[in-house]
């Protein structure tokens, strides 16, 4: 039994970091998908180009890790906007195949230039002493690393809220999300809007993925495999819903934690299982607003 | 097969839309003389002609819920592989090695899998519907890789026994007897989908495409009719997924997953979606191009297709049969 609850807690810590990950990097593509309806397959590119940045700028350069962490975040955030302005833009009022289909074009050219430059191999993940070793909490030991980056994940989810909830960017994004016309005809700059919101959470997807680094192995074919997840997350959650992607991201670090802990030999079998189904009883996800 | 099928000439000037003289135009043909042709004139290269046709057929039946009922997927590979899977389990475990009887299992298998799975998730769109098209691809993959027993896991499924095809023509080591094989299968399905595409189903499923509110409101059966072709579709594909296996002797889990499906939809785009022919362009172009030069740049080839799918997207979008309408057009009105 206490060894039971030993594992139970150590399977609830490991999956709070990994669900507080996931929705880190995907929170932008559900605010994405409510803001634009834009299908952004290739998020997960944002991730993977933050995840490199870290791991590179850690093994070549003297840089400290927390700025190697701000400059993933600004630099994903920088590089989007380019992005944005020079092809998705031009998509916004294409068909959703269109959009699905330049993404995953997006994808395969992604993957084709990480290989060239960094190589089929998982970047290693060098981090200063300060974080490594482990933390004590509560008479238990946790790695130092993973509670660092619960905290972080948490104060960057708190801005964010408060952000959306509190400023008056937040207010005109959720106007933007539930009528655009409207929102556009009251004087909103929609298109400026987009850029803004698209760059934020690209950034953010480029800081969960440097954060990440250490539990999701960054490696060219990243964004191909971890697409799903943040699939899930969006379509579980409810497109242009901040606490349902939470949820949902939660709820996959808290099984796909305790799956490959109790039941390995299974895989992520009953993660899909489980999607289908819960999108069989509620197709808008958990938070997902009827349109 | 060195020139390309050039575009059916009317069905192709509104893509995808319904043309009410349904008889055969002669440029419908050239692609079967130029497969007939390709026999005799490269006989090192029926092993990769086999192929080619194979997924002619599997991008047929991805053409035929894309392009007509206009159901965007990520898991067509589902079927694919459980046909694929299905044939190889006889064929290796089971001792059914009929050809035939191995392809009506896939293809009974697949279809079923696609009514099950159409019925569900064909009551939801968008984001939604993708991830669980994914999803279901998904599944199935970690069934075939966990399940190592039967399906051989990560190694795959070698040994798979083939018997002659109605019992007189071995499958031999140059791929003649997988070359025509694989062009009599694609013959007859071609001819079935042409027919279903003609038909007033088919001009239903174009009117679902295009406005499925409308279609609503005169009184199709919208669900049904998208379940139906869902479910066609799928027992086309799932055939595709046993040839591969038959003409091999092999399935291994390549066959499964989000990599299959996506290429899948690279060759269609590339041919041109809703056109019926764009099947035959796309997987005739690409495979030809990955044999070349697949091998020998990897990075570059990768690179390659993703931006040849952001241009076609960008400035194509009815891939290379687009582009030969256009050109066509041009030369039309500059006659004129």
């Amino acid at each position: 039994m206490e060894a039971f609850l030993s594992s139970l807690v150590s399977v609830a810590f490991h999956g709070l970091a990994y669900g507080m990950i996931l929705y880190v990097i995907s929170v932008g593509l559900a605010v994405t998908m409510g803001l634009m309806g834009f299908a952004n397959l290739a998020h997960g590119v944002f991730a993977m180009a933050g995840g490199y940045i870290l791991t590179s700028s850690l093994q070549h350069t003297s840089i400290p890790f927390p700025a190697a962490l701000v400059l993933a975040f600004v630099a994903v955030a920088a590089g989007s906007v380019v992005l944005e302005r020079l092809l998705y833009a031009r998509l916004y009022s294409a068909g959703e195949l269109e959009q699905v289909l330049f993404t995953i074009g997006l994808i395969f050219m992604a993957v084709a230039v990480a290989r060239l430059i960094f190589g089929t191999l998982q970047a290693p993940v060098i981090l200063p002493d300060y974080i490594k070793g482990q933390y004590a909490l509560f008479g238990r030991e946790f790695p130092t690393y993973r509670v660092f980056l619960i905290a972080v994940s948490g104060v960057m989810i708190a801005a964010l809220w408060f952000g959306v909830e509190r400023t008056r960017w937040g207010a005109m994004v959720r106007a933007a999300v539930d009528n655009r016309a409207m929102a556009q005809s009251v004087g909103i700059n929609t298109r400026r809007l987009f850029t803004l919101t698209f760059a934020l959470g690209s950034g953010l997807a480029g800081l969960g993925g440097a954060l990440g680094a250490e539990i999701v192995a960054i490696q060219p074919t990243y964004p191909l495999e971890q697409l799903v997840f943040y699939l899930i997350v969006v379509a579980v959650g409810g497109q242009g819903s901040l606490r349902g992607p939470l949820v949902a991201a939660l709820l996959i670090g808290f099984s796909d934690t305790a799956l490959k802990y109790w039941l390995p030999q299974f895989g992520a079998f009953f993660i899909y299982v489980a999607t289908i189904a819960l999108l069989l009883w509620r197709p808008m996800g958990l938070f997902g607003r009827r349109v | 097969m060195s020139a390309l099928p050039p575009a059916a000439a009317a069905g192709a000037a509104h893509a995808g839309g319904y043309v009410a003289d349904p008889r055969v135009r002669w440029q419908e043909w050239l692609p079967w003389l130029l497969a007939a042709a390709a026999f005799f004139a490269a006989p090192d290269y029926l092993s990769l002609g086999a192929r080619i046709l194979i997924f002619i057929l599997f991008a047929l039946s991805l053409d035929l819920i894309l392009g007509y009922a206009g159901i965007i997927t990520l898991g067509h590979s589902a079927f694919f592989g459980v046909g694929a899977y299905v044939a190889g389990i006889l064929g290796a475990k089971l001792g059914v090695t009929d050809p035939l009887v191995q392809l009506a299992a896939a293809a009974a298998a697949a279809g079923v899998l696609g009514v099950l799975t159409g019925a569900i998730i064909l009551r939801t769109t968008g984001l939604t519907l993708l991830m669980l098209t994914l999803a279901i691809t998904l599944v199935f993959l970690e069934i075939a890789n966990k399940a190592t027993s039967i399906t051989g896991g990560a190694d795959g499924l070698a040994g798979v026994v083939v018997a002659p095809v109605l019992g007189l023509f071995r499958f031999d080591l140059y791929g003649k007897t997988a070359y025509l094989y694989a062009l009599a299968v694609l013959f007859v399905c071609w001819w079935l989908v042409r027919r279903l595409i003609y038909s007033p189903f088919g001009a239903s499923l174009t009117g679902i495409r295009e406005n499925a509110v409308r279609m609503h409101a005169i009184g199709a059966p919208v669900y049904f009719r998208m379940v139906a072709v869902y479910a066609i579709s799928a027992t086309i594909a799932g055939i595709a997924g046993a040839l591969l296996t038959q003409t091999h002797q092999f399935v291994g889990l390549n066959v499964l997953g989000l990599e299959p499906s996506g290429e899948l939809l690279i060759m269609l785009i590339l041919g041109g979606v809703g056109r019926l022919y764009g099947a035959f362009v796309g997987p005739f172009v690409y495979l030809i191009a990955q044999d070349y030069l697949a091998k020998q740049f990897p990075e570059y080839w990768y690179f390659g297709i993703g931006l040849i799918l952001v241009l076609v997207v960008l400035f194509a979008r009815g891939g290379i049969l687009g582009i030969v309408d256009a050109a066509r057009a041009r030369l039309r009105r500059r006659s004129a």
